[in-house]
């Protein structure tokens, strides 16, 4: 099938490739621009381990096709850190042991980050609730949420400093 | 995924020219159904028309008699729309069910009806708000009324070559409430067992408009008629509300599968029946 030209930010830059339309968003990531922090789990929007940001949205990559990334804004998990300089939540993760295996920490990171970047202080049930799209088989989640709500609180603290 | 070419024209009658001739074409609003779908080889498409760069389906518009739903909206946005929470705090709570949150970014109202699915859960909270479907095809614009939409699992009334432009939601009368009941085994993330929407209307202490539907009881989403006429005209109470969850639990065909016997199912249709209703009507 004939490839198609899309052209997109990606991580604050933009980026182009080309892409059959039956590939997923989540492969052109990994296999075309070797962006292979965005991890496949289920590829059926059920664990979430795909997550990413289209147009300041959350969303499956697993279930968007590439081509539909035309002209669209996409933050993968490297695009989370600022340079060498980790994000409070990367952080939070290391610090609270929130990961094992660790291949469902990128999507866990990207939507906690959604979460947090429109309400700096949820509960714990509101963070539970909004991770409920995402599955961890390591952890038990418990120390996801303690890592997202020490994040919380940090990313707070440096707001008001 | 099977290969397949990808239209995404901006307005609709280029959607029109797109889907005209073609009858295997799928159209493509959050994918979250579809591409699963497609990816699971449950479904195959030359063609996939992605209708989410056409305005009229991604706008939420207050009209002077009600509410424009694009048909695309995705659920997130009509969570979170101020005028949806003000005015149709059912349909902010619904879309907010469906799927998680990364789903709800994507997920539209207008695919779970598309979808047909017998349990789609927006679809009998649209038909209990009179909720009406505007599509577009080769003839025109037509409208059809949401409880005549699905007609079988995974079937819908769409024609060849039409698509749904948007959902019309008429604005409620003071009095009305509506509110939609599931019953899932875990918190979140699950495809209902049953659920059940109702919506009902109290002017001076006497029910004046009163509709029920059901999903995941029958092979498309159900809507009781029955309850409508036991209800309009009395005063609500206890025994009312009884007598219209057992017509509800009647009208139920349900199956057995892995999610629940057949029983279980007919059992909770009358039991979230009654504590909807008890919910509208006190
Ligand atoms: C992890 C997960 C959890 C889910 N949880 C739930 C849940 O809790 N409750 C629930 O009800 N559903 C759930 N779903 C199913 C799905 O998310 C919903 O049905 C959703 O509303 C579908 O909308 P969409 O925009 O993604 O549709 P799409 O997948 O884009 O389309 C669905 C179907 O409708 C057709 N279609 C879409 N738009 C139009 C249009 N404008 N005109 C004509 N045809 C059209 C498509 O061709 C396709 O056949 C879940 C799905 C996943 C993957
Ligand atoms: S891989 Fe996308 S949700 Fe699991
Ligand atoms: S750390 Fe292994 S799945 Fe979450």
């Amino acid at each position: 099938m004939k490839k198609t030209y899309v052209s997109m930010q990606l991580n604050g830059e933009p980026v182009e490739f080309l892409a059959e339309p039956s590939q997923t968003l989540l492969e052109c990531l990994r296999d075309t621009l070797h962006l292979t922090g965005t991890k496949e789990g289920c590829g059926d929007g059920n664990c979430g381990s795909c997550c990413v940001m289209l147009d300041g949205t959350l969303v499956t990559s697993c279930l968007v096709l590439g081509v539909e990334a035309e002209g669209r804004t996409v933050t993968t998990i490297e695009g989370i850190a600022a340079g060498q300089k980790l994000h409070p939540l990367q952080k939070a993760f290391i610090d609270h042991a929130a990961l094992q295996c660790g291949i469902c920490t990128p999507g866990f990171i990207v939507a906690a980050k959604a979460l947090l970047d429109q309400e700096p202080d949820p509960s714990e049930e509101r963070i539970r609730l909004w991770l409920a799209n995402n599955l961890c088989r390591c952890t038990g989640y418990d120390k996801i949420v303690r890592a997202v709500q020490a994040a919380a609180k940090e990313i707070r603290e440096e707001k008001q400093a | 995924m099977k290969p397949f070419d990808y239209v995404a024209p901006t307005t609709l009658d280029e959607a029109v020219h797109a889907l005209a001739g073609n009858p295997a074409a799928r159209v493509l609003a959050g994918g979250t159904d579809l591409l699963a779908q497609m990816k699971g080889g449950r479904r195959e498409a030359p063609l996939v028309v992605d209708v989410k760069r056409i305005p009229d389906l991604l706008s939420i518009r207050m009209e002077e008699g009600g509410l424009r739903l694009g048909a695309a909206v995705p659920c997130i946005r009509i969570a979170t729309n101020a005028d949806v929470r003000a005015q149709y705090p059912a349909l902010a709570e619904v879309a907010s069910l469906i799927g998680g949150t990364a789903i709800q970014g994507r997920a539209s109202i207008g695919g779970n009806l598309c979808n047909a699915a017998p349990s789609a859960d927006a679809v009998p909270l649209l038909i209990v708000l009179s909720a009406v479907a505007r599509v577009a095809g080769p003839g025109g614009i037509r409208e059809i009324a949401v409880e005549d939409f699905c007609v079988a699992p995974g079937k819908n009334a769409l024609g060849e070559g039409e698509f749904l432009v948007d959902l019309f939601l008429p604005k409620p009368a003071a009095g009305f409430k509506a509110h939609y009941l599931r019953f899932i085994p875990r918190n979140e993330m699950d495809i209902a067992v049953v659920g059940v929407g109702v919506s009902a209307t109290v002017t001076d202490g006497q029910i004046t408009t009163a509709r029920l539907a059901l999903a995941s009881v029958a092979p498309t989403p159900l809507f009781v008629r029955e309850v409508t006429e036991a209800l309009v005209g009395k005063a609500p109470s206890a025994e009312a509300i009884a007598g219209a969850a057992a017509l509800a639990e009647a009208a139920a065909k349900p199956i057995s599968d892995m999610r629940a016997p057949a029983e279980y199912r007919r059992h909770l249709c009358g039991v979230l029946s009654r504590r909807a209703l008890t919910a509208v009507l006190q």
